[in-house]
């Protein structure tokens, strides 16, 4: 036993346990939140069944069963539930009922025992609408323009084929609402700034006047033609609906208009309900969030995100590259040097909040609003960069990670061994080109390690956002087709937030779960795609600077 | 033996040994009353040395008599180090090279330098030997063929590396590396070419092809060359300066002092009985 120990056996089961906690705690979070997320946009069979309610009534339910746990039996009895049992513990369910402008709420939790059997009829139907959340029913019949067309059986193919008119005409009252009528917006408040800088300024002429507005005009006119093209539209979609049977027996007419999808869930086959599957993922992937966040896509939080980080990597990586070769390279090390590398360091330790309260207090409040005194004056009382945006966020976590970079540099800087700066010297390189020739080349693996690292705390940071930029649900994304194309001052979405939005500030806190676990896994996902860019080019760098270690 | 006369010897070597034979050696750079201090610490005490133009100098001695830092003063190596101070005159060309006005890139590239480890650069063969060539700002292609075919095929590497010209500096062998090195110092024609034990991290066949080298390349360099291996003195230089503790003991034509050392230091190094 002895020697075990001292042969140093046990050291290496305790590293390697360590190793394998760690490996179990990272796979339990990607498992987790893709177990629990992913299920989500799977089609669920319907339940019809009936409950006995606390005042006696047997009532008919209609809907998913989302959950099941285990509950005391006296708790059950304590709320006013007529439990028949001698066990102590038996189980409840979570069920969703949908419907939740029928019924108010549309999930409930329902006693196992106080439940008939379940049965699961094929012609019930599952509908996504675009408000409201779901609808659960048992599909009654097709009207046209306030006239029945078809019933029973006849039903679902006339479904089919009106919704999906309804949902061409949907996506072309979006476009036009979003882009077309967007881009004239865009133009009248250019125009507006124009007239109104002109106006400051003094410069506005009678001619200038007469110009701007006649180019108002013209886009009153698109806007005008716009709105009757949109009018019409809606009208047609008003055209048809859909009567359907929920729970308590009322008959519920639905237009097609409101509906963005149908499916008969009991009656789809696995590779119906595969496709089916897919087709909402990549919804959820592209689409814009609808129903204050709980349905719908998070295409503009991925963006969003993306575009922050991105941004963010092109202000600390120059700057904090720059920073570090001059502490490495130009700095006489001496005490003020390495006050200031320790500061530095430090830096990194300041918790996140502290930078968001900077973020807004210098670049927001300060830097934008002198911006906005400066150069946009026309807007005012308007903020323009004097107000959160994706701009300031960029910044604020530029300054969150740049310690991260600068220590990562100077130590590659000094990893660039002596006898190759030397050998450069010696062929009548100055320092200057010393550097740019062969020492920032060879130290650039360990920027990329800094950027990886940058990277990775950046994009998980939620906190200092929430007060510099990001906001539940942004108008527009900060990349579109007006020009300058890079709105830097807009506000903008980002998954951290929405994950903490969406999972708490959320008015359907049931619905909305699951997709606080997939919107987690894919943030989970985003970070290591954007790491793995980053990984791949510092390996490429590495390949490049081959054999370093043998000098 | 008083300091006077030490002096009087280290400083006329024209004088020494081949006095009758031939006429006096060219001087490329004279050294005058040097003294180098790292901070407080006397490293280089009063040298005074002439080294002969287009001949190999070797420079022996202890570790730590100062060889290496006498060298690398030849090209202000020593201007690295912070706390470095260098007093006398190094003349090259009659010109002191630590005048305010010299230009050290400039002077970098008159006197060239070999380090103890082989030192490419992380690039390709080609390009290590191009280096210093586009430091000066030759950008065109067929100058730059040209030369780094001279470069290599002067230090004897080219046929081991023509086919693979674009292959990493790194993926040569020792040898091969600091024969890379000394092509990509004489690519810039230097007048003056530093060593500073060059082969002393290398086998004795690499060794043998470096010494073999020097041979064939010091018609057109003066060559200093810094070495622990008194073999290899012997077997390269005509010249031999012998420092023992920051002094120059003495210097002379190779074969005068290895046969007939003037001085008991350094009878006692060469014979092996310290050092």
């Amino acid at each position: 036993m002895r020697n075990w120990f001292k042969g140093g056996e046990p050291w290496i089961w305790v590293t390697g346990g360590a190793v394998a906690l760690c490996l179990v705690a990272v796979y339990a979070v990607v498992w987790m939140t893709a177990a629990r997320g992913l299920g989500h946009w799977w089609p669920a069979q319907l339940v019809e069944t009936t409950v006995k309610e606390t005042d006696g009534r047997v009532t008919r339910l209609i809907g998913e069963v989302r959950d099941e746990e285990e509950v005391a039996v006296r708790r059950l009895r304590e709320s006013g539930y007529e439990i028949k049992t001698d066990d102590t513990y038996t189980t409840r369910i979570l069920f969703k009922q949908g419907n939740r402008d029928v019924y108010g709420v549309d999930f409930r939790w329902i006693p196992t025992p106080l439940l008939a059997e379940f049965k699961y009829p094929r012609d019930l139907i599952a509908v996504e609408r675009h408000e409201w959340g779901y609808f659960f029913g048992h599909l009654k019949s097709v009207k046209e323009s306030g006239q029945v067309v078809a019933e029973g059986d006849a039903a679902w193919p006339e479904v089919q084929k009106r919704l999906k008119r309804a949902n061409d005409l949907f996506d072309q009252i979006l476009s036009i609402e979003k882009h077309d009528i967007g881009k004239v917006n865009y133009q009248l408040e250019r125009l507006r700034l124009k007239q109104r800088k002109l106006e400051l300024k003094g410069e506005l002429t009678e001619a200038v006047r007469a110009q701007i507005d006649a180019e108002r005009k013209t886009y009153d006119e698109q806007f005008a033609k716009l709105q009757t093209r949109l009018d019409e539209l809606r009208t047609q979609n008003q055209r048809d609906s859909l009567t359907a049977e929920v729970q308590n027996g009322q008959i519920i007419e639905l237009p097609f208009a409101k509906i963005a999808d149908i499916i008969k869930p009991n009656d789809m086959n696995v590779a119906q309900k595969t496709a089916h599957y897919f087709g909402k993922l990549y919804e959820f992937i592209v689409d814009d969030p609808r129903e204050a966040n709980t349905e719908g896509g998070i295409f503009p939080a991925i963006f969003g995100t993306v575009m922050m980080v991105l941004l963010m990597s092109a202000m600390v990586t120059p700057l904090g590259i720059m920073a570090a070769v001059y502490m490495r390279e130009y700095a006489k090390q001496g005490p003020l040097i390495r006050v200031i590398r320790i500061s530095v360091n430090n830096l990194a330790g300041v918790p996140s909040i502290v930078y968001g309260v900077f973020g807004l207090g210098f670049f927001v409040y300060f830097l934008g609003g002198n911006i906005d005194a400066l150069f946009f004056p026309e807007a005012h009382p308007a903020p323009v960069f004097g107000s959160p945006g994706i701009l300031w966020s960029a910044l604020t976590l530029a300054l969150l990670t740049l310690p991260v970079v600068i220590v990562a540099t100077e130590e590659g800087l000094s990893r660039v061994p002596r006898s190759i700066r030397e050998g450069s010297l010696a062929l009548g390189a100055t320092k200057a080109e010393t550097l740019w020739k062969t020492v920032l080349p060879m130290a650039s693996p360990a920027m990329m390690t800094g950027l990886i690292l940058a990277i990775a705390r950046a994009a998980g940071e939620v906190a200092p956002l929430m007060l510099v930029g990001v906001v539940k649900l942004a108008p527009s994304l900060p990349l579109d087709g007006n020009f300058p194309f890079l709105h830097l001052e807009r506000k903008f979405m980002h998954l951290g937030f929405h994950i903490y939005d969406v999972g708490f500030q959320s008015p359907n806190v049931e619905a909305a779960r699951p997709l606080v676990y997939a919107t987690s896994l894919l943030l989970v996902i985003i970070i290591v795609v954007l790491n793995l860019f980053a990984i791949r080019l510092r390996n490429r760098l590495r390949e490049k600077m081959r054999g370093l270690e043998g000098v | 033996m008083n300091d006077v006369n030490r002096r009087t010897h280290a400083m006329n070597i024209g004088d020494l040994g081949r006095t009758q034979m031939e006429a006096p050696e060219e001087i490329a750079i004279r050294v005058e009353n040097v003294d180098l201090y790292y901070g407080e610490t006397k490293a280089l005490k009063n040298i005074s040395m002439s080294i002969p133009k287009h001949r190999v100098t070797a420079f022996i001695g202890p570790s730590g008599c100062g060889k290496s830092t006498l060298l690398r003063c030849f090209n202000r190596m020593n201007d690295l180090v912070d706390i470095c101070r260098v007093e006398g005159r190094i003349l090259l060309d009659e010109k002191n090279i630590y005048d305010r006005d010299v230009n050290v890139a400039l002077l970098r590239r008159r006197v060239g330098m070999v380090f103890q480890k082989p030192n490419p650069f992380p690039k390709s063969i080609y390009e290590n030997v191009a280096y210093g060539l586009r430091i000066m700002g030759i950008n065109n292609r067929s100058t730059l063929d040209d030369a780094v075919e001279k470069a290599l095929r002067g230090a004897a590497l080219w046929d081991e590396v023509k086919d693979r010209l674009q292959d990493s500096g790194m993926s040569l062998s020792g040898g091969q590396q600091q024969r890379l090195v000394i092509a990509r110092a004489i690519a810039l024609e230097p007048e003056v070419l530093l060593l500073d034990e060059p082969a002393s991290a290398l086998d004795p066949i690499s060794t043998a092809k470096i010494e073999e080298l020097m041979n064939e390349i010091k018609d057109k360099y003066t060559i200093v060359i810094v070495t622990h291996n008194m073999q290899q003195a012997a077997r390269v230089s005509d010249y031999t300066a012998f420092m023992y503790l920051g002094e120059l003991i003495e210097i002379g034509p190779t074969d005068d002092l290895f046969v007939t050392p003037k001085f008991k230091q350094t009878e006692d190094y060469i014979t092996g009985r310290f050092g």
